[in-house]
């Protein structure tokens, strides 16, 4: 029985890991750093890109602000390590927009305020974006399926599910009113 | 000339920022050369430290520093006691002495260079222990009277002064109805993990802190360290949620300032969300006894509201727990206490709708079953006991709501086909139950100030220290700022958060609007006025042109004496319906309307996202969450913390935060500590405990009617 909690876990014992070099390829930039192999692409980005718009509300895979797209599909980044992710195409909420242009559902979540403080709003566009690519934006019930692992404690859960709705119906066509 | 602005239902300024990742919040400023702080917590609830050993922490890749309170700085802790710290008892000192206060006590500060090696360096910390036993069970400790009250912004009489004969109406009533309500502990758990970066400049130090009252902040740790509160900063422009857990100055911002001053680095610390129960407050476990006595006509002629609550050892937390039974029904003999078990945790605090939310809970579940036993409707006896003043204080309402947010909320709800026999309306093999209670919330109105400052073209920047915890104060202070100036809303820019703005109070107690919002009109009309007068023209920007420099004004606004005239109040009704399970007492919501008088709507946008997001948090704390009570097992459960439930799957509108795993080692009893005993004596029996459910379900459509 440990006698102390540590306020993160640490994710290796024994000697110092050397740190590697990496490439993260991000927003179509590539950019090279050199992390401690314990650093998770969350914090990758915040800590070493300075991307901030990656969200950390649990380091657990729990809340879902952190999701970023890799590859094309959602995943916590906070349970990803940076130095596995090399030469993945990743995505995060500073790579929606096209220039001043906000990506549909950015500009839906802004009309139908589905965000509050804001601080899971990234997570929930990116997961929404995929949510809608996958082709699970068909109906209230399945977006509320499909959009459970990103919480906002704000409650704005009905915004969301309505901007994502709208924005599925305006670019597939395809999701059913309800 | 200009159209109205205030009103309108405005999308938030701040929102392109929040969806384009481009809001910095606190842990996100890119202050240079900043190392990373790891806090080391206790595993006993009472006790000392026997002995600490950081060298196999210092000698950690990328350690610059092991604070304990072997080698940390002895800080001044100047008496300081903010308007959102308790008024009775000392706030924890951090690695000051051996002591050990509650689970989850910080033991040590580990700074190094990145965050990983801090993280892994505090696994390296060894500890022992002298235990003490400890109370972390609220049934087993003497409940104390506060030491002064505090439940009504001090103007409250003694906690047990009756008024009337509420014993003798009680024993003599026709009908009763005598209940416990329990509520479990509550975490905040906003989805932003607390956080700081502290730099030190000489003697001035700068913290990017989440919080929501930069000014409060700023004179807190100035008492701790014994500087005067010019000489910091604090700066907090976005917050991702707090719901009361920002309103004090935490002990990890003190340890942030600690480690930047220590190793002479600017520090970060975040802090991870198992440590968010251990020392950002929460909703403390309450316990409610409520016994109503009434005609047989359902007019009430006994309210006994008597309550106990959860504090820490070394704060006495009180809320407002019992103000709303005093006023909200009209009721001659009323009695209303509520007492204290100090336990060996860390101190409760605010958390939304603080007080209010859990006493109303109590009294209008009460309410309801005062219905059942007179078979009357829950509207109309509420419209029986409707009073013509407040009671309590003896003065009219300044404005009372309650019939109309009945009347339309029964309207949009169809309260009219609910058939009132328990169990009669089924839904295939489910029971359907309709429900509804009045809501009820003070009008809260502190001194602000702010800064208007029209400029020769026509724009205006207008400024005041307050923030923006997802409210939409960034965005209802521009209406209103545009509106006093006469200006299109493009030309108005508003700053907030940062303590060199004009002072305001903490946006907490639903008081920003009127407080920060009045400073901000008053400063507004000032500036066009004087702009106008010294430009000699009817058209502001005309006048602005003419003058060809910056108009400037700053007020400081205050509250009048309208306190002493009325009893002043928000009101609402909130109707729902759930299905249950027969078989398995599944609990689903599957609808909501809620009606509220609110006073003037700013934004009808952000406030009807503000009113659902409050009818949100109350599914979550009447059917999901819970900080568990402290078991035999406790110590292992707490290796996983996770999060139960679920967020829009199983919660459609609603939220399912529920980290108990985590949160139940805060309660966990004290080393020696045996198992639990029979409750103590003055709870009523188990089977008359009413106990807010968890582990249900909730699947709600959610309307809101405010105005």
């Amino acid at each position: 029985m440990p006698g102390s909690i540590p306020d993160a876990s640490a994710q290796t014992s024994g000697a110092a890991p050397a740190p590697l070099d990496i490439v993260l390829r991000v927003n179509g930039t590539e950019h090279r750093i050199s992390v401690d192999p314990r650093t998770t692409l969350l914090d990758a980005l915040r800590e070493h890109l300075h991307l901030t718009g990656s969200k950390k509300g649990c380091g657990l895979g729990q809340c879902g602000a952190c999701t970023v797209l890799m590859d094309g599909r959602r995943v916590n980044s906070c349970l990803s390590l940076a130095a596995l992710v090399e030469g993945r195409e990743i995505t995060t909420i500073e790579g929606l927009a096209r220039g001043e242009q906000l990506h549909a559902l950015q500009a839906a979540f802004i009309e139908r305020d589905a965000f509050q403080c804001g601080y899971c709003t990234p997570g929930q566009i990116i997961s929404g974006v995929a949510c809608i690519k996958e082709g699970h934006a068909g109906s209230p019930q399945e977006i509320r399926e499909w959009m459970s692992g990103n919480l906002c404690r704000c409650g704005a859960y009905d915004n969301i599910v309505a901007a994502i709705q709208d924005t599925a119906q305006a670019t597939t066509g395809s999701a059913q009113g309800g | 000339m200009i159209t109205a602005v205030i009103g309108q239902p405005l999308s938030r300024i701040d929102g392109r920022q929040k969806v384009t990742g481009g809001a910095t919040y606190a842990a996100e400023f890119d202050v240079p050369n900043v190392a990373h702080g790891s806090i080391v917590r206790s595993t006993i609830a009472n006790g000392r430290i026997a002995s600490i050993d950081s060298a196999a922490a210092e000698k950690a890749p990328g350690v610059i520093a092991v604070l304990t309170y072997r080698n940390a700085p002895r800080l001044a802790y100047r008496k300081h006691h903010g308007t959102t710290d308790p008024s009775v008892g000392e706030r924890l000192h951090v690695l000051q002495d051996d002591r050990v206060n509650h689970q989850g006590d910080p033991i040590a500060l580990v700074v190094a260079e990145t965050l990983e090696q801090a993280s892994y360096a505090a696994t390296l910390v060894r500890v022992t222990y002298a235990p003490e036993s400890g109370a972390t069970n609220i049934s087993r400790v003497k409940l104390v009277l506060p030491t002064q009250d505090q439940t009504d912004q001090g103007s409250t009489p003694p906690p047990d002064r009756p008024r009337g004969d509420p014993k003798g109406a009680l024993a003599r009533a026709a009908v009763k109805v005598d209940n416990t309500y329990v509520i479990p502990r509550e975490n905040h758990n906003p989805i932003e993990l607390h956080a700081t970066i502290a730099a030190w400049d000489g003697d001035r130090l700068t913290l990017w802190d989440k919080t929501q009252w930069v000014d409060g902040a700023a004179d807190e740790i100035a008492a701790v360290f014994g500087i005067p509160p010019e000489n910091i900063r604090v700066i907090s422009p976005f917050v991702g949620g707090a719901f009361g857990s920002g309103l004090r100055a935490w002990s990890h911002v003190t340890l942030g300032a600690l480690g930047a001053r220590v190793t002479g680095r600017p520090v970060k610390i975040m802090l991870s969300r198992r440590a968010m129960y251990y020392g950002t407050g929460y909703r403390p476990d309450t316990i409610q006894r409520v016994a109503l006595g009434a005609s047989r006509e359902g007019h009430l002629n006994a309210i006994v509201h008597d309550a106990y609550h959860e504090t820490s050892t070394y704060e006495e937390y009180t809320e407002a727990l019992l103000a709303a039974t005093r006023f909200l029904y009209s009721c001659p003999n009323v009695y209303t206490r509520d007492r204290l078990a100090r336990l060996n945790v860390h101190t409760p605090t605010w958390m939304r709708a603080p007080g209010e939310a859990s006493g109303v809970f109590a009294l209008e579940c009460a309410m309801d079953e005062l219905a059942v036993a007179l078979n009357m409707d829950p509207i109309e006896l509420r419209l029986r006991n409707e009073p013509e003043q407040d009671e309590f204080k003896k003065l009219p309402f300044s404005s009372r709501s309650t019939k109309e947010c009945y009347r339309i909320g029964a309207e949009r709800f169809g309260w009219s086909r609910r058939n009132p026999e328990p169990r009669s309306m089924r839904d295939g093999r489910l029971l359907i139950g309709w429900g509804m209670a009045a809501a009820t919330y003070p009008m809260n109105f502190a001194p602000a100030s702010a800064v208007a400052r029209l400029l020769p073209d026509g724009t205006a920047e207008v400024a005041s220290a307050s923030s923006d915890i997802g409210t939409g104060t960034w965005t209802s202070m521009t209406q209103v700022a545009a509106e006093a100036l006469g200006l299109p809303i493009e030309r108005v820019k508003f700053t907030l958060g940062d303590t060199r703005l004009p002072k305001t109070p903490p946006e907490g107690g639903s008081m920003t609007m009127a407080s920060v919002g009045s400073a901000v009109q008053a400063a507004c009309r000032k500036a066009r006025e004087e702009a106008l007068a010294r430009g000699g023209a009817n058209d502001l920007q005309e006048a602005m042109r003419r003058i060809g420099q910056p108009v400037e004004a700053s007020v400081d606004s205050k509250p009048g004496d309208e306190s002493q005239r009325f009893s002043m109040h928000a009101f609402g009704a909130v109707f729902v319906e759930v299905a249950v399970d027969p078989d398995l007492g599944e609990t689903r919501v599957r609808r909501m309307v809620g009606a509220y008088g609110a006073g003037r709507i700013i934004n009808p946008k952000t406030s009807r996202s503000q009113c659902i997001g409050g009818m949100i948090g109350g599914i979550g704390m009447a059917l999901m969450e819970h900080c568990g009570r402290p078991t035999q097992w406790a110590r292992h459960q707490r290796q996983s913390c996770r999060i139960r439930g679920a967020g829009a799957r199983r919660c459609s509108a609603g939220h399912g935060l529920d980290f108990r795993r985590g949160a139940r080692s805060a309660r966990e009893p004290a080393w020696g500590e045996g198992p639990r005993r029979a409750p103590h004596r003055g709870r009523r029996s188990g089977d008359q405990q009413r106990r807010l459910p968890r582990d249900r379900q909730a699947h709600p459509r959610i309307t809101c009617h405010a105005g």
